[in-house]
């Protein structure tokens, strides 16, 4: 039997331990909601990271491109780049899945030698960890771009009718894509 | 530079949050979550109390000696003064309906976003200080010492509350949590622990007559700006008036749309719409603010700063006020303009001149909503449209907090859209009409210094938006009010970056067969309308 067959095998039980170690990253009092609100609306971190886990444990187990990957991850990570995390914490979800993987099947990969099969689903979850933080600056990024555009759309009017906008011409473009991005 | 931690003690990092009951975990200022002090000088304009430059960040509020005694003071006064003030901080059950409510619980994770909790950091000062219970057994009951670190709690969560009042939905005694988040801000006030993003704009206010501090010859200006874009688009000349008395309507909007693109768009659209129609009405460059920020700092202020709308009403001899696309405003115009600062006798109940529809709803604050308005034309085929031309548009719509659940407008805006553009499509129904969901940003939030904090309480809303983005194509985020057009765009710009945002009457002034106009091909945002780009290029 390879690994994955055992993954699939196991699959249940591996995403429910996975999604439990991720939610109890949050105060107990609201991973009680983040478990318990199954309505995604009404629940969308919950819902979000349980969807996301679930594909992105696919993706691997398949082989499947990264690219397919970075959607859910990017999914995830947005959410815990603006919440109380430290950049650590907000990617670590990822490493969650070898340390649960290896409690889980650690007997059966001892009985069926197949530890060049997890070295290199390990290998996997580290490039997707690695995408994750690449993820996280960028959302870091992003809200640290939106308030400086928050600000050039209040400008760009004031400075519009001052007539101040020829003598920033070199930014034209700047003030534009602000006020129609 | 942080020591840089060893592989070994990375891999042991403890995700168990403190154990310790919410009373005992005491408030940590997080970055990103909180806006600046107000300055003094905007408290000193407005002459509040404890006028000084302080940091929130500092250890040194610099409160004056008696601050406690100002507080329980004004606590008493208050629990006395307003019977449901004394009501919600008693019949409070705490069965939870109302908890995981909250844009910013859902979105954030801080159990005190909880509303429930978000209350108890001021109920179990209430039991310390006004209950037999709470004063005997004290802690066992729930209560507790108003001490410094609890004032600093209030002050941190009670401006992580945006007054939405979801909550207040699903709480089965009709506790409105938003009026606990509005006494624990009246109570910070006292000792000037205000945030500069409120204290600046009730400063201008008072001062200038709107929250951006623009002059008369600035408000003036900023219209005809949009007037020679309207020129471009349509081919006709629009005048409009200002200050103008006898006029039949005073047409008062919130400042932000004046100047903060996409809400631009919006009030080009009223200046098209009010000329197409031919109304009889005028701008006013004093009562140039339809938002009340004063009404997130304490009940006067709020007064205070309403009271120039009735004001330059009487002063111009008008007969009735139309107001703009906004959200708060519409909340203190329609629950508590009356009282504050009525009966508006002077005023006859609003009519629309094109329609002949008297307006009994605005009977008492003679003040109609401008979406009331425009369904009215439409009903009754005044407007000539081609929702063609927005058919690049997938719409939504968004409803603001204080329209929804404040006044109940849900209809009105609906009609329109689906009047003026042909693609709509409705968020799930659990994240709309009463229900709906905070843009995060509201009651004086929408700061940049908070920026986490509003991409927190945005993601409910966000989250809903995507579905319908992913599943329908949407492109367009429509909505009535200021705040939204100004703080979702940039919610969208995180969250799903291919959704704009629009107030519905720049929708109407797109698909509006103005008489006279010239063939369009741009639309109010001066791009191509769809099928004249190609057009253009082939010409």
């Amino acid at each position: 039997m390879s690994l994955k067959n055992l993954l699939e095998e196991n699959k249940g039980k591996i995403i429910a331990k996975w999604f439990d170690a991720i939610i109890e990253t949050y105060p107990s009092d609201t991973a009680n909601f983040l478990k318990s609100q199954e309505n995604r609306f009404a629940n969308p971190v919950g819902a979000t990271i349980s969807q996301g886990i679930n594909n992105l444990f696919d993706i691997i187990m398949n082989g499947s491109d990264n690219e397919e990957a970075y959607a859910f991850l990017d999914n995830i990570v947005r959410i815990r780049a603006i919440q109380d995390f430290t950049p650590s914490q907000a990617v670590s979800f990822m490493f969650f899945l070898k340390r649960i993987i290896r409690e889980e099947l650690r007997k059966a990969i001892q009985e069926k030698h197949i530890y060049e099969e997890l070295f290199a689903f390990e290998a996997k979850i580290d490039v997707l960890a690695s995408s994750a933080f690449d993820i996280y600056m960028k959302c870091r990024e992003k809200l640290y771009e939106i308030k400086a555009s928050e600000l050039r759309r209040m400008t760009f009017r004031l400075l519009q009718r001052a007539n101040l906008l020829s003598e920033v011409k070199g930014q034209d473009s700047d003030f534009k894509e602000g006020n129609d991005g | 530079m942080a020591k840089l931690p060893k592989p070994e003690e990375l891999s042991k990092i403890d995700l168990k949050p403190p154990k310790t009951d919410w009373m005992d975990t005491p408030v940590e200022f997080k970055e990103d979550m909180y806006c600046w002090g107000a300055k003094g000088k905007n408290l000193k304009v407005v002459e509040f109390p404890n006028a000084r430059d302080w940091s929130p960040k500092e250890e040194d509020w610099k409160l004056p000696e008696n601050w406690k005694e100002i507080v329980m003071e004004a606590f008493g006064d208050r629990l006395s003064k307003y019977r449901s003030f004394k009501l919600f901080m008693d019949i409070c059950v705490r069965c939870g309906a109302c908890a995981d409510k909250c844009h910013f619980f859902i979105g954030g994770g801080d159990p005190k976003n909880m509303p429930v909790l978000r209350a108890e950091l001021m109920r179990s000062v209430y039991r310390k200080h006004f209950t037999t219970g709470g004063k005997i057994f004290g802690k066992t009951a729930g209560a507790r010492e108003l001490t410094l670190n609890v004032l600093k709690e209030w002050w941190y969560y009670y401006y992580q509350c945006t007054e939405c009042r979801r909550c207040s939905v699903f709480c089965p005694y009709g506790i409105d949590t938003a009026e606990i988040t509005m006494m624990g801000r009246e109570f910070l006030n006292l000792l000037g622990l205000n945030i500069d993003w409120i204290a600046g704009p009730v400063a201008n206010c008072y001062m200038k007559g709107n929250h951006l501090g623009l002059e008369p010859h600035t408000i003036k200006n900023s219209i005809e700006f949009f007037l020679d874009d309207i020129e471009n688009i349509t081919g006709i000349k629009i005048e409009p008036t200002f200050n103008r008395k006898g006029a039949e309507i005073l047409f008062v909007t919130p400042s932000g749309d004046l100047f903060a693109d996409p809400g631009t768009y919006t009030a080009m659209g009223y200046l098209m719409l009010f000329h197409e129609l031919g109304l009889d009405y005028t701008w006013s460059t004093y009562a140039s603010e339809g938002g009340n920020f004063g009404f997130f700092t304490s009940n006067e202020m709020g007064k205070r700063l309403n009271s120039k709308i009735y004001a330059e009403a009487k002063r111009l001899g008008v007969k009735w006020i139309l107001g703009g696309e906004c959200g708060h405003m519409w909340r203190v115009l329609h629950q508590y303009m009356d009282t504050w600062n009525g009966p508006a006798d002077f005023l006859e109940v609003p009519k629309s001149p094109i329609t002949g529809t008297v307006f009994e709803n605005a009977k008492a604050t003679k003040m109609v909503h401008i979406a009331e308005f425009t369904a009215d034309l439409i009903k009754h085929g005044k407007l000539k449209l081609d929702p063609r031309r927005n058919d690049h548009l997938k719409v939504t719509f968004h409803d603001s907090c204080n329209t929804s659940r404040g006044m109940g407008i849900l209809e009105e805006p609906r009609y329109i859209i689906k009047n003026v553009c042909k693609n709509f499509y409705e968020m799930p129904e659990n994240t709309i009409r009463e229900y709906t969901f905070c843009c995060g940003s509201g009651t004086g939030l929408n700061a940049s210094e908070n920026m986490a904090l509003r991409m927190r309480g945005g993601l409910p809303r966000a989250n809903a938006v995507k579905y319908v983005h992913d599943n329908h194509g949407v492109n367009m985020l429509a909505n009535i009010c200021a705040i939204d057009r100004a703080t979702l765009k940039s919610a969208m710009e995180y969250w799903v970056p291919d959704v704009q945002v629009c107030g519905i009457h720049e929708l109407v002034a797109n698909a509006l067969v103005m008489k006279g106009e010239k063939e369009r091909t741009l639309d109010l945002r001066l791009e191509p309308l769809p099928g004249k780009a190609e057009k253009e290029g082939n010409e």
